[in-house]
């Protein structure tokens, strides 16, 4: 590799040639703040909060997207860098709505981390025209609040990288505003509710829809059965609610907190992910063995059902019929559960915590009422859990460790990685290749489609037959997977998450900035401490889950039966002709 | 200021679809070709409307919120149709002194319509312009090729009488 020697703040480096300033001081450490920045996605230098001095140089030059030189002698910290970067806080200030007393991101707001880390006194110092583009709400899952925008086009980036891109800047000048195509309201767009715009957003322009205050009504309602699932990746990304470290696996607390919030009872979505792979194991045989449309796609996450749904109508009947673990979580909390305990599932009330904004969107959509009413009455984000143990003054750090309740939270190792990208494939495959040979497993790790590669692919030698098996998460590889089986190449199963590195990564997980997203593996750092706890898991085949066994015996009967239909499977729309596009 | 966007029917033709689609075929794959086949679509159509937007977005492959995004930076581009006649107010210097914004204004009142709009019958748009040189006329409109000059807000019904014969 070619090599460039600079000095930054006096000290000497080598760094590969065509670095930009900003990588080049993470080699040395030094840590240059950006706003607009997003490796990779969004490098337009347009915010002006990296500025350096470059020394000849006319004026302050911008980090992100300047390369480094030979020679080059960089000043990332000198009176006029920051006095720069405070003015153009003061700026963007300007124009903000600066009520952030009230703000749901206060605390997380990276504007408002920076304005304390330079130093800016008077946040009204210049007062610029405000934008009067109202909020759109009309979206079920998010909300957009212009005035809290500052136009770094990190939502418009991430958005363009779910190959949806359905959000974009419009007009210009202090007309300048993010918005949908002839800025009709988001629902009238194909927008599949996945949320990256939201934790891509460094303010509070972009939030999911606060539901905490319909669980806390029904709470507080002693009329009501109140059950919350946790989906598998809440286990190991709540701890950053918290301020711990990014993958620490909370389970224990996270149970503890459920429990102290009120739940009646505290169970596990993972239940309902080995639930998922009978049924989706035994319809993938199904189809293999009786010519069946192939390659089978899994239909666990809802951005990606809304995706297909909008992009690609005519793979509709390769989406497997199974409803998602959460809906399957209801549907049988509300049918079998609800018998068996003797009440009356209208006064069940099924909460799920998910890391995913998209599964608002998903509890409404139709043919997922198994019981006659909704499987799920709420869904709410890790963000939101977070938000309701901080208002609870639960002290989440000191809790101790507590166990889901039985039978619903019980499960194995297969049902903790559909967390993480490829999960559901390696869970699916331990099942059904046992199933197929007849015998038990050698091995349980099906590494090949693990990681955070766009696509991974594989091909496995199950009872003398070759399956071809694809793994892809983000939109992006979904739309690049579609269009190769669209041009005839063959798969047998594929897996598709809507949010890049799976549910870990989900747009309703908490939010990291830009920053730390940019330079740490988050999905990566996320999802090993759902692998680790899957090899420490006693039972890692969905099939030998215990309350799965029962469930099947007491009320399904078998996977892919009649009861198992009308309670777990679903059927999807074609939306491609009802939005603007 | 934010665009004005139309609110009458689109009412394109086959063959301005056909025109536009060949416009299309040429562009496709060159990087940047969503500027010029923008301003040739507005040369066909007159405007660029949402159906005319989403045409260019599918047949470039890239996202109407893009088009959009573009057709409302630049001035150059309209969401409202013009007329068959096209008034034209400068509203430069020397006219705006010589009061050419009551003419706007006297405009508005007779045909309902105001800047970067057009009559429901298609017959007029207005449009606000820059200076045009004839400030020795203030304050001007054209109407198409036509310049009016030295006008007063009494002149305009009677200019406009002869178009709507």
């Amino acid at each position: 590799m070619d090599m460039v020697k600079v000095k930054i703040n006096g000290i000497d480096v080598e760094v590969p040639k065509g670095s930009t300033i900003l990588e080049a001081a993470r080699y040395l450490g030094i840590e240059i703040p950006t706003l607009c920045y997003m490796k990779e996605i969004n490098e337009i230098g347009a915010c002006r909060i990296c500025v350096v001095e470059v020394k000849g140089a006319k004026s302050l030059v911008t980090a992100c997207v300047y390369p480094v030189a030979e020679g080059m002698e960089i000043n990332t910290n000198s009176k006029k860098v920051q006095d720069a970067r405070r003015m153009t806080l003061e700026l963007i200030l300007s124009t903000h709505n600066r009520s952030c007393l009230s703000c749901v991101r206060s605390g997380t707001c990276e504007l408002q981390r920076l304005c304390q880390e330079f130093g800016v006194e008077n946040e009204s110092r210049f007062d610029g025209e405000k934008c009067d583009v109202t909020t759109d709400d009309s979206a079920i899952h998010m909300v957009r609040d212009n005035t809290k925008c500052i136009l770094c086009r990190r939502c418009v980036a991430a958005c363009a990288e779910q190959k949806v891109a359905v959000i974009g800047v419009n007009d210009r000048g202090f007309d300048t505003h993010i918005g949908c195509t002839f800025d009709v309201a988001l629902n009238e767009v194909p927008c599949v509710s996945c949320g990256q715009c939201i934790v891509n957003c460094p303010t509070g322009a972009l939030t999911e829809k606060d539901d905490t205050d319909k669980v806390t009504a029904a709470l507080n309602d002693p009329s009501k059965h109140v059950i919350v699932q946790t989906a598998p990746s809440i286990r190991v990304t709540l701890g950053e609610c918290f301020d711990m470290p990014i993958g620490s696996n909370v389970t224990g607390k996270m149970v503890a907190a459920l429990r102290r919030l009120g739940f009646d009872k505290v169970f596990d979505t993972d239940f309902a992910a080995d639930l998922t792979i009978m049924e989706e194991a035994a319809e993938f045989i199904d189809r293999v063995k009786n010519g069946g449309k192939l390659p089978i796609i899994t239909s666990c996450s809802p951005g990606w059902i809304k995706y297909c749904e909008y992009y690609y109508p005519e793979m509709l009947e390769n989406l497997s019929s199974c409803k998602s673990p959460q809906q399957m979580f209801g549907a049988i909390t509300k049918t079998w559960y609800a018998k068996k305990m003797g009440i009356d599932p209208k006064d069940i009330f099924v909460v799920g915590i998910m890391p995913c904004t998209a599964k608002k969107f998903e509890v409404a959509r139709d043919d997922e009422s198994a019981s006659g009413y909704p499987d799920v009455d709420v869904a709410l984000t890790t963000r939101e859990l977070g938000r309701m143990i901080s208002r609870a003054h639960i002290n989440f750090k000191a809790l101790p460790d507590e166990a889901f309740d039985n039978p619903l939270g019980d499960s194995t190792g297969a049902g903790t990685i559909f967390g993480a990208t490829g999960g559901v494939m390696e869970a699916a495959l331990r099942t059904a290749a046992e199933w197929l040979e007849e015998k038990p497993l050698d091995n349980v790790d099906f590494k090949e489609v693990r990681g955070t590669d766009t696509i991974k692919e594989a091909v496995y030698k199950v009872a003398g037959m070759d399956v071809k098996v694809a793994v892809t998460s983000g939109l992006k590889g979904a739309h690049e997977l579609m269009e190769r089986v669209k041009n005839g190449e063959t798969f047998h199963f594929i897996e598709v998450m809507g949010c890049p590195g799976g549910c870990v990564n989900g747009g309703g997980q908490p939010i990291q900035s830009a920053t730390t997203r940019s330079f740490v593996d988050l999905k990566a750092k996320r999802a090993a401490a759902l692998y680790e706890a899957d090899a420490d898991m006693p039972l890692r085949k969905s099939h030998e889950n215990p309350a799965i066994k029962m469930v099947y015996e007491e009320f399904l009967d078998k996977p892919g039966s009649h009861t198992a239909h009308h309670v777990l499977h679903t059927s999807y729309v074609d939306r491609s002709k009802d939005v603007i596009r | 200021m934010k665009k004005r966007k139309s609110t009458l029917p689109f009412a394109g033709t086959k063959e301005q679809e056909a025109q536009l689609m060949t416009v299309i075929d040429e562009h496709r794959g060159d990087p940047g070709a969503l500027m010029p086949v923008m301003q040739k679509a507005q040369d066909i159509y007159g405007y660029l409307p949402m159906e005319v937007q989403s045409m260019i977005a599918k047949g470039l492959g890239t996202s109407i919120e893009k088009v959009y995004g573009v057709a409302t930076f630049y001035s150059q581009f309209a969401l409202t149709p013009k007329g068959r006649y096209t008034i034209s107010v400068c509203l430069g210097t020397a006219c705006y002194v010589k009061g050419a914004q009551k003419l706007v204004d006297a405009i508005t009142k007779s045909l309902g319509i105001g800047p970067d709009e057009c009559t429901e019958d298609g017959l007029f748009s207005l449009e606000a312009c820059r200076c045009i040189g004839a400030c020795g006329l203030a304050p001007v409109m054209t109407i198409n090729d036509e310049v009016y000059g030295r006008l007063t807000e009494k002149d305009i019904d009677g200019i406009l009488a002869k178009y709507k014969a």
